[in-house]
């Protein structure tokens, strides 16, 4: 009797250790197929961020809403790449996908952009 | 592509790394892909060894491309993951989730997770790839993600035929198209929610698969759990990740991401002069033919004499025939011997020995298919930089 309740007891003790671990790694709680378990995920922290540049509050105003900064500092560099590009990009977030950007903002996040990178 | 040095950081940190879920944004290192501005950050996300990061919020994660050299499979952890909205399902329990299955059926279906599992089970090995895999290579540039060659992967699923559940639900006489939509959505009600569309037969051919199993595990969160669409032979775009929500419509779906987005020429090449744009446009569909040389990295050294040649050719389902190399620029071709068939899906590998001089070499590859179909020796180019799939070449350097 002894034993077996100290065996349970270890046992007890065993399985919060796992659920402890198994809470701390999101690995461990995706892992079997058979475990139901509630899976909650936590992405990492952004660590992009715009550069500083002209109008860059109206910029983080109106695109941080969305998306990271580094959808913009990935995008292709060079001559090609300036006002006109970056008209074409606020245009589609604005018209494509919705982007709620007053009309004033536009071309002073396409300076910006065209400044910046 | 990674270094050798960047590797051996790479590999001591995903040791450390399995209990490591911290907030923080943590990265490890950078990686340089070989295209201007072509510096990335290498990350980790829980579920995920150290990957190429190309955005954060949406994610989206390259696989480091040496990866590819270790077998036809790519393992879940270094699967690459392509979000369009940053509405994320991060909390997601299993036992409430629901499948829908609606529109133009005898009776609407809600299938549990559990109800999904009980189902006659198949299993498929297939490719997915990102449209825009190795965009950052496009010349001239074009905007989207600057991606290297690592926005694809290799896995078996396992699943339920999607044509099992449409039959269940009964499909209504006059069906065009299913559509697909995801638990994942925009911040704004202004976007587009992401919903994609198959027309009815394409739905109905018995091998697109309603998968929650990935490489023998349950699919990582951001690859979609616990259910995605598995189109296979199609770019990813029609793979919907966190499915939940499948409806039968009598039309053709004008939603803007079949409407719009994911467009390419409707030429024969479907490709148009670089720098223009189409006259029209029809949706993307299935994989171009493409191999890829993976044990040798381009600016390579290596000592002169023989060296084995390994690497990997995919198509869109016809099945890879030949892979060839030359290392004249293309005077002599030689076939390589393929490896295991995992199915027309598949990754195919390949390998050949090579002698190489003392001195600079370029390596190059080549695959065909089952119909003939190969790779344009120069790149063909489209507005949207899709379809990736010239010739590959690699730079190495015997001595």
């Amino acid at each position: 009797m002894k034993h077996a309740s100290l065996l349970t007891l270890v046992a007890a003790a065993l399985s919060v250790a796992s659920l402890r671990i198994a809470a701390l790694s999101v690995a461990a709680l995706s892992l079997g197929s058979a475990g139901a378990a509630p899976i909650s995920y936590t992405l990492p922290d952004e660590t992009a961020a715009f550069k500083a540049g002209p109008n860059l509050e109206v910029v983080q105003n109106n695109c941080t809403a969305c998306h990271s900064a580094d959808y913009v500092s990935t995008q292709p560099r060079g001559l090609k790449f300036k006002k006109d590009f970056w008209q074409a990009e606020v245009t589609k977030m604005i018209k494509v996908y919705g982007a709620p950007i007053a009309d004033a903002d536009v071309p002073k996040i396409v300076e910006y952009l065209a400044a910046t990178y | 592509m990674l270094d050798r040095r960047e590797l051996i950081k790479c590999a001591g940190l995903a040791a450390l790394g399995t209990s490591l879920t911290s907030a923080t944004a943590f990265a490890l290192d950078t990686a340089t892909l070989p295209f201007d501005n072509g510096e990335r950050p290498l990350v980790r996300y829980p579920q995920k060894r150290p990957m190429i990061g190309l955005t954060s919020r949406p994610p989206q994660l390259e696989t480091p491309f040496s990866i590819f050299n270790d077998g036809a499979i790519t393992p879940n952890n270094a699967f690459f993951v392509r979000y369009h909205l940053a509405g994320v399902p991060l909390d997601i329990d299993p036992d409430k989730f629901t499948l829908e299955i609606k529109g133009k059926v005898s009776h609407s279906l809600k299938l549990s997770l559990k109800e999904i599992r009980k189902l006659r089970a198949v299993e498929l090995v297939a490719v997915n790839q990102c449209s825009g895999n190795s965009r950052g290579f496009f010349e001239p540039r074009v905007a989207g993600g600057q991606l290297g060659n690592g926005a694809m992967g290799n896995a078996r699923w396992r699943g339920v035929p999607l044509k099992t559940v449409l039959d269940m639900a009964g499909v209504q006489q006059g069906a065009k198209q299913v559509t697909f939509n995801g638990m994942d959505g925009p911040v704004m009600d202004t976007t587009p929610d992401f919903v994609k569309a198959l027309d009815i037969d394409h739905a109905r051919d018995g091998e697109v698969m309603l998968a929650y199993g990935m490489n023998g595990n349950d699919l990582p969160l951001l690859n979609g759990f616990p259910l995605r669409l598995v189109v296979p032979g199609y770019y990813g775009t029609y793979w919907v990740k966190h499915l939940n929500e499948i409806t039968i419509i009598d039309n053709v779906f004008d939603g803007f991401w079949m409407k719009s987005a994911y467009r390419i020429p409707d030429t024969p090449c479907n490709c148009v002069e670089p720098g223009t744009a189409p006259k029209a446009t029809i949706p993307i569909g299935r994989f171009t033919v493409r191999s890829f040389i993976t044990s040798l990295a381009d600016g390579a050294r290596l000592k002169p004499g023989s060296t084995m040649l390994k690497g990997i050719a995919f198509d869109g389902g016809k099945g890879i025939r030949e892979v060839a190399v030359t290392i004249d620029g293309g005077k002599t071709w030689t076939p390589a011997k393929l490896g295991k068939d995992l199915g027309k899906y598949s990754f195919r590998e390949w390998k050949l020995p090579i002698k190489l001089a003392a001195g600079p070499h370029e390596l190059q590859v080549r695959a065909t298919n089952n119909a003939g179909d190969t790779q344009p020796t120069e790149p063909l180019w489209n507005p949207a930089g899709y379809l990736r799939n010239v010739v590959e070449t690699v730079r190495v350097t015997a001595a």
